[in-house]
């Protein structure tokens, strides 16, 4: 049983209290450029999750079964960055062909996450922490939704504040980092919760 | 960035292109993910801007080097290759002789490899020039890149800790503002940082400087349809992508509707969807067809 609690405390700690974007600062292009609508942040939310979830348990599959036996765990960062690259254009094309209406839905957003350093970052955490697979599947998968209820807070709020009036030089860029400063303190509080 | 090759590439004015026209960090507003990350200290924003610099410098040299041997189709995939094997050499220098800063760097170190400036020098300079200019430009980027995350660390952990390079400036009385060397606090130094920027931008337009203010970029909007910068790294990933990706999502009613149309309706729609957002183009498009029914 203590496995089950070691996950659950993982999965909190993870999507939680070192939020990837408030706390870590992976992933922060997508999560400033497309948070506009909370519909659009949703989209990518999911393909956030559904990509680093899959890119996890594969680069955890290849560090273990053939990095690991060949003795070559000094490749991983070149390894991983490949395998994330090909894996997100396998998705796709696999999604457009059997799953159309999962691809309608994720379909403008998968590529961005190519270039997303939240995938890479969360594959080099679970080998320097010796995640193991099973955990980090988990680790990607709470990562990812610590990312999604991010972004899609922060589009909530821009929602609201779109049409604020604030001093020129403030429009735009410096008013979404100052939203996603206080959200950051605001997170700060979940680290009591551990 | 369309002016890059006028100019003949001396090595110095490389290095003062990197340093101060196109600062990565000051003007492009490129790589924030590291910037906000590691600038806690001044220390560890120095070390980790030295690191870049030496995987950019070793990156574009050897991409300017082999430009005639990449085949254009997979340069991406063969300029990442390169960028990560520089990054792991690094990785490994800085953990056998700084093992300090490495360790307060962490994870930042492999995800130079994902930082859109190399890639974006890769492809928008040393594919395209001689070895030597595009080493400086690669210095001179590097060199901004650092200057730019040292100050950045500085007024952090001035303001944060009282000190800069863990020497003591403020004086004893002077309480720090613990906030500043945390996570929020990255945000608010980007958001005054992006201000200020804005501010400039919008003193130069006014005083009619148009060039020199469409410059200045404040980051990424991920918008490469009406991005203005050619050199960045994404576009190549998007671009043709995302009208895939449009095309799948618009469905074949609309392909229908398309090919009815006749083809200087379609030049025009084509623009209207380039101007507008997909929905303001979806909008259009419906608007047309019931314009002909």
């Amino acid at each position: 049983m203590t496995d089950v609690k070691d996950l659950l405390i993982l999965l909190i700690s993870s999507s939680l209290v070192s939020n990837v974007v408030l706390s870590q600062f992976l992933g922060l292009c997508p999560f400033l450029g497309v948070s506009k609508k909370v519909k659009t942040a949703s989209g990518m939310g999911l393909a956030v999750i559904f990509v680093i979830t899959l890119a996890s348990a594969v680069a955890g599959l290849i560090y273990k079964f053939l990095l690991v036996p060949l003795g070559i765990e000094y490749l991983q960062t070149i390894v991983f960055i490949l395998v994330i690259a090909a894996l997100v254009q396998f998705v796709e094309m696999f999604l457009k062909k059997n799953s159309p209406a999962l691809y309608q839905a994720l379909g403008v957003y998968l590529p961005l996450i190519t270039t997303n350093c939240a995938v890479l970052g969360v594959a080099l955490t679970n080998v320097q922490k010796e995640y193991g697979i099973l955990k980090g599947i988990v680790n990607g998968f709470a990562t990812a939704v610590g990312f999604t209820i991010a972004i899609i807070i922060l589009a909530g709020i821009r929602e609201k504040t779109a049409y604020n009036d604030v001093p020129e030089s403030f429009k735009g860029m410096p008013m979404v980092l100052l939203t996603a400063g206080l959200m950051a303190i605001a997170f700060c509080g979940f680290s009591g919760l551990l | 960035m369309s002016n890059l090759k006028k100019k003949a590439d001396s090595p110095l004015e490389r290095l003062g292109n990197g340093l101060f026209k196109e600062n990565p960090t000051f003007v492009l507003m490129l790589g924030m993910c590291p910037t906000l990350a590691v600038t806690t200290s001044a220390m560890n924003g120095l070390g980790m801007g030295l690191a870049t610099t030496a995987v950019l410098m070793m990156s574009n040299l050897i991409i300017s080097l082999l430009r005639r041997v990449i085949p254009n189709r997979v340069r991406i995939p063969a300029f990442i290759v390169i960028i990560a094997t520089f990054v792991t050499v690094v990785q490994f220098l800085m953990e056998a002789y700084l093992p300090d800063i490495n360790k307060a760097l962490g994870i930042y170190i492999p995800l130079i490899v994902v930082n859109c400036i190399i890639l974006g020098r890769a492809e928008a300079y040393a594919y395209s020039n001689p070895p030597i200019p595009s080493f400086f430009d690669g210095l001179g980027m590097g060199l901004g890149f650092s200057f730019a995350l040292t100050c950045i660390g500085a007024v952090r952990e001035l303001l944060g800790a009282g000190k800069v390079f863990d020497y003591n400036i403020m004086p004893a009385s002077y309480v720090p503002i613990n906030i500043f060397v945390l996570a929020p606090g990255a945000f608010f130094v980007l958001a005054a940082l992006t201000a200020l920027q804005n501010y400039i931008r919008i003193r130069l337009r006014k005083a009619g400087k148009k060039d020199k203010a469409d410059k200045i970029q404040s980051g990424c909007n991920e918008d490469c349809m009406n991005c203005s910068d050619k050199g960045c790294s994404k576009r190549f990933y998007d671009n043709s992508k995302k009208t895939e990706a449009k095309d799948a999502m618009n469905g074949a009613k609309r392909r229908r509707a398309a090919l009815a149309r006749a083809e200087g309706e379609k030049v025009s729609s084509k623009e209207a969807e380039k101007e507008g957002s997909e929905s303001f183009a979806d909008k259009n498009a419906e608007e047309k067809e019931g314009e002909k029914e």
